[in-house]
């Protein structure tokens, strides 16, 4: 930056600025529970958050993240509320990163079979179903799947330019679920894991969504590489 | 077998991180978001923090210390202590915990255990049981950290809270806690059988052996350490690589 004289100070502050900037991510606030999780990670990773239930900022967002955890029928009902739906359709259409979390990730489904059946956002076709109630050799096992499990890739080179590039294969992420996502189509699939021989979706993917059955957010520094991979989407 | 769960349980009173035997005779060991840190950098699977005299004076001072915990740390978090409505429920999820740990306001009203499902997911709800063994083999659950008897048999508890909605156990046995001397690890087995969600034993933890027993005789998907840990009698690393020595599935994250 060349001299400049004290009156034409302000230009490079403004340069300044411009050199800062960080990735900005909105995180759908329609009160799902601990939100400060996803967007302390986020920061932590080097983006800045807003944390917002106004339909407008969320439909203009340059990427957005919904959260989730809980109830898919009860979830639905606030975002209806909320005139979150239309939005949040919006914004996946326009082509710009949306990240979908767990029960984020569900929504963008068609819909789910829990407790009686509720439609769901339809971004991605498919829907969600139980997970099965025992392991692959008929014995019982337990529900939810808790715990860290490690992500698998269905076909090579599936992970390529998608928040999972660059992943170690070896190293797990935090699951808590009882239901998991069924895509109808092979192709949206981006990873699943295996509970006790039985191979469930762990994330599903079509052009700008991605959805994660897993959280990055409470998966150490695996989850925080992905979500520094959304942000830099 | 899906991976064994390490868990580092903090007991907390007011802001201190403390231990107790037996559930009593509290020690102040020192500030429960700096051991943490510590065992999120070791590689531990989650985080527990009771506060262990909020039900006695009805308050919690739990909020703030897990809003710092989760300014840098990326595990799940659970919150247990004086747990009593779903706005206690929402303001601790408000502040970064992944899970509630209730155990007296489910005794005295069940329901809440459903109320909370329903309205924040099973995920959310664990089930804290005391136990305590008596004369006759079995084992009854108890609240305020041992001191208050509920006639409730730990089994037949475990098995309606979970019919209610919790979404996982934090099994603590009052015989074991604090001694060093193992788990209870009929009493993990006798629940962990019984019910089909998940069990965390805690309470006993001396060596690695006494992990290995819970898990492969008892049944345990996760469990708890707390002193072992915060006096540095084991390392967390010592501890992962004598239970994966012992066959017991583990990641590494």
């Amino acid at each position: 930056m060349p001299e400049l004289p004290d009156y034409l100070y302000f230009l490079t502050e403004g340069f300044a600025d411009l050199n800062t900037q960080k990735p900005m991510i909105t995180v759908v606030d329609y009160g799902a529970g601990n939100i400060l999780s996803v967007t302390r990670a986020l920061e932590h990773v080097g983006a800045t958050t807003i944390v917002t239930g106004d339909p407008k900022i969320v439909e203009q967002a340059e990427k957005l993240l919904l959260p989730g955890v809980g109830a898919f029928g009860r979830a639905m009902d606030n975002l209806s509320q909320r005139d979150l739906i239309e939005p949040i359709r919006g914004h996946a259409a326009s082509g710009r990163p949306f990240l979908g979390v767990c029960l984020g990730m569900q929504l963008m489904l068609n819909g789910s079979e829990e407790f009686g059946g509720h439609e769901g956002l339809g971004l991605i076709p498919g829907n969600v179903v139980s997970i099965p109630r025992t392991t692959s050799h008929g014995d019982p096992h337990k529900i939810p799947h808790i715990g860290w499990n490690t992500l698998l890739q269905p076909q090579p080179g599936r992970w390529k330019n998608t928040i999972l590039d660059g992943i170690d294969k070896t190293i797990g992420m935090y699951f808590v679920h009882s239901f998991s996502a069924a895509p109808t189509n092979e192709t949206d699939r981006l990873a699943d894991t295996d509970y006790n021989g039985q191979i469930i979706s762990a994330a599903i993917q079509h052009e700008n969504l991605t959805g994660l059955q897993c959280h990055p957010e409470k998966s150490g520094s695996v989850g925080l590489r992905v979500l520094k991979n959304f942000i830099d989407q | 077998m899906s991976n064994l769960r390490l868990i580092a349980r903090l007991d907390v009173k007011g802001s201190n991180l403390i231990k107790g035997v037996h559930l009593e005779g509290l020690r102040k060991v020192g500030n429960p978001q700096a051991y943490a840190q510590r065992y999120y950098h070791d590689g531990i699977d989650e985080i527990i923090y009771m506060d262990v005299v909020a039900s006695l004076f009805g308050r919690n001072h739990l909020a703030e210390i897990i809003e710092h915990t989760a300014e840098n740390v990326f595990i799940p978090i659970t919150v247990g202590g004086g747990i009593r409505s779903r706005d206690d429920v929402k303001q601790l999820l408000r502040a970064g915990a992944d899970k509630v740990a209730v155990n007296t306001a489910a005794i005295l009203r069940p329901d809440l255990i459903t109320e909370l499902a329903e309205w924040f997911g099973s995920q959310c709800v664990v089930l804290s049981i005391e136990a305590k063994q008596q004369p006759n083999g079995r084992w009854e659950a108890y609240t305020d950290n041992g001191r208050e008897r509920t006639g409730f048999d730990v089994v037949e508890w475990a098995v309606k809270g979970a019919r209610l909605g919790a979404g996982e156990i934090l099994l603590t046995s009052i015989d074991k806690e604090g001694t060093r001397k193992g788990f209870d690890v009929e009493l993990v087995r006798a629940v962990s059988t019984a019910v089909g969600i998940p069990v965390i034993a805690s309470g006993g933890m001396g060596e690695v052996n006494h992990l290995v027993d819970v898990v492969t005789t008892g049944h345990a998907d996760a469990v708890a350490i707390a002193d072992a840990l915060h006096f540095d009698r084991l390392s967390f690393e010592a501890i992962r690589t004598g239970a994966r020595a012992a066959g017991l599935p583990l990641l590494s994250h």
